[in-house]
């Protein structure tokens, strides 16, 4: 039992740092904002292993939707300049 | 568990702060700083955790007298719900500010803003 | 490439303290002597079953203050920067919008009075069930994001956001100073009876307190949204 969860800790901590990777290289920015936005959503379920179902839900609203959606706000009014 | 964790939190940081020191568009410095943000939040909600506890949610599966020998620390995570919310703020804020620069230069590259170089 | 060489330079000096500190790192077995004392005095001192609310709410409610306060500045530089004067409220449109489909126009009269509900019953059982204010208003926001997806151009009355914002920051801060008259002090949740374990209106002021947080984040998220949005036809 102990292990299994060990191994999905592992999984999901290989998830994220590949979609941090993706985040901080990929050349298209809203390809970079999305994979922002999937590290939050899976650090949110991360916390739900690590027993904090409080922050898992202010993450998974505000850190992952909510900022998501204002990057995304922007990026929209500065069309043209999203190669850098 | 708690040490992959933690591994992961600062790999995040370290890599937040590299991609916002390295990347010249303003946009992808905030998007690596959302990311070296959740690192953070990580770090701190693996202190408190201890090995086989629960939620610190008083109910039927965690009586009163029980609670101090069956919850996980409450502090934290009180903390990184105020981080959390506070990151957004902070992540708003650059962004306002990232749309009034566009506006000003029309360009969103750092190197163009030499304003105040020296 | 020199820049590069500093900043790896710098990232593996800070890389060598975050190994330092994991090595030094050994993890508890028990609480420590504050989170004892939260788990053993939250259920008669404050009679809230979620005690993350409770240190939020109560034992750490000023720093809930100024949180609420950090949020309520930046909503108000965010409305600075980004709004526009009235003089260019009539400008055209830069580009044409495309329609929003008859799925997203029809879901969402379904679904925002649904996701407002879930936002409100969020916030009143923060202190039984994990979620609290915070992220009640963050739900209500989202609510607000939904209609502005499916209208981009809606118009969205700034004066009713800014009304609710300072109402319930009023009473915040009211129900906060009649804690010092009636219970022990600033924020104390005892003013109203703590009422039966786990049950809806238990905790004292705590529904009430946290109802009030929730309605002034969900402005202020909504303004925020509202005013990213508006930026469209400038």
């Amino acid at each position: 039992m102990i292990d299994l969860m060990l191994l999905v800790t592992i999984f999901f901590a290989i998830a994220m740092i590949g979609a941090a990777l993706v985040a901080i290289r990929v050349k298209q920015i809203s390809i970079a904002m999305l994979a922002a936005g999937l590290v939050s959503l899976l650090a949110s379920v991360m916390f739900l292993f690590f027993a904090a179902p409080d922050v898992a839900m202010t993450e998974a609203a505000i850190g992952s939707g909510l900022t998501t959606f204002l990057f995304f706000f922007v990026l929209g009014r500065v069309r043209g300049d999203q190669r850098d | 568990m708690v040490y992959v964790a933690m591994v992961t939190g600062f790999i995040l940081i370290l890599m937040g702060l590299y991609g916002a020191l390295t990347n010249s568009n303003i946009l992808r410095m905030i998007v690596a700083f959302s990311v070296a943000n959740t690192g953070v939040n990580i770090v701190l909600v693996a202190v408190g955790y201890i090995d086989g506890r629960t939620a610190p949610i008083l109910d039927a599966a965690v009586p009163v007298a029980e609670a101090a020998v069956r919850i996980i620390d409450p502090v934290p995570q009180a903390l990184v719900l105020t981080a959390i919310v506070i990151g957004l703020g902070v992540t708003t804020l650059m962004l306002a500010y990232a749309y009034k620069l566009y506006e000003i230069k029309g360009t969103l590259d750092i190197a163009q803003f030499s304003e105040l170089k020296w | 490439m020199i820049k590069r060489f500093i900043v790896l330079l710098f990232l593996l000096g800070l890389g060598l303290v975050f190994a330092g500190l994991l090595s030094g790192y050994s993890a508890d077995n028990e609480l420590n002597l504050t989170g004892r004392y939260y788990a053993e005095h939250t259920a008669q001192d404050i009679g809230a079953a979620n005690i993350v609310t409770a240190i939020i709410v109560t034992y750490r409610g000023l720093d809930t203050l100024g949180e609420v306060t950090v949020l309520f500045l930046t909503a108000t530089i965010v409305a600075v920067l980004l709004g526009r004067g009235v003089a260019q409220k009539g400008k055209s449109l830069q580009r044409d919008l495309p329609k929003s489909g008859e799925l997203l126009t029809t879901g969402s009269f379904l679904l925002v009075p649904l996701i407002l509900l879930l936002g409100a019953y969020v916030f009143i059982n923060g202190h039984l069930t994990p979620g609290g204010g915070f992220q009640g208003g963050a739900i209500v926001a989202s609510a607000i994001l939904l209609m502005l997806l499916t209208d981009p151009l809606r118009h969205f009355s700034h004066r009713l956001i800014s009304i609710i914002e300072s109402i319930s920051g009023l009473f915040f801060l009211g129900i906060g100073v009649l804690g010092i008259f009636l219970a022990g002090g600033f924020l104390d949740n005892r003013i109203f009876p703590i009422g039966e374990f786990g049950s809806l209106f238990s905790a004292g002021a705590i529904p009430v307190i946290y109802s009030l947080i929730g309605l002034k984040v969900g402005a202020e998220f909504s303004s925020m949204l509202v005013n990213f949005s508006e930026t469209e036809g400038s």
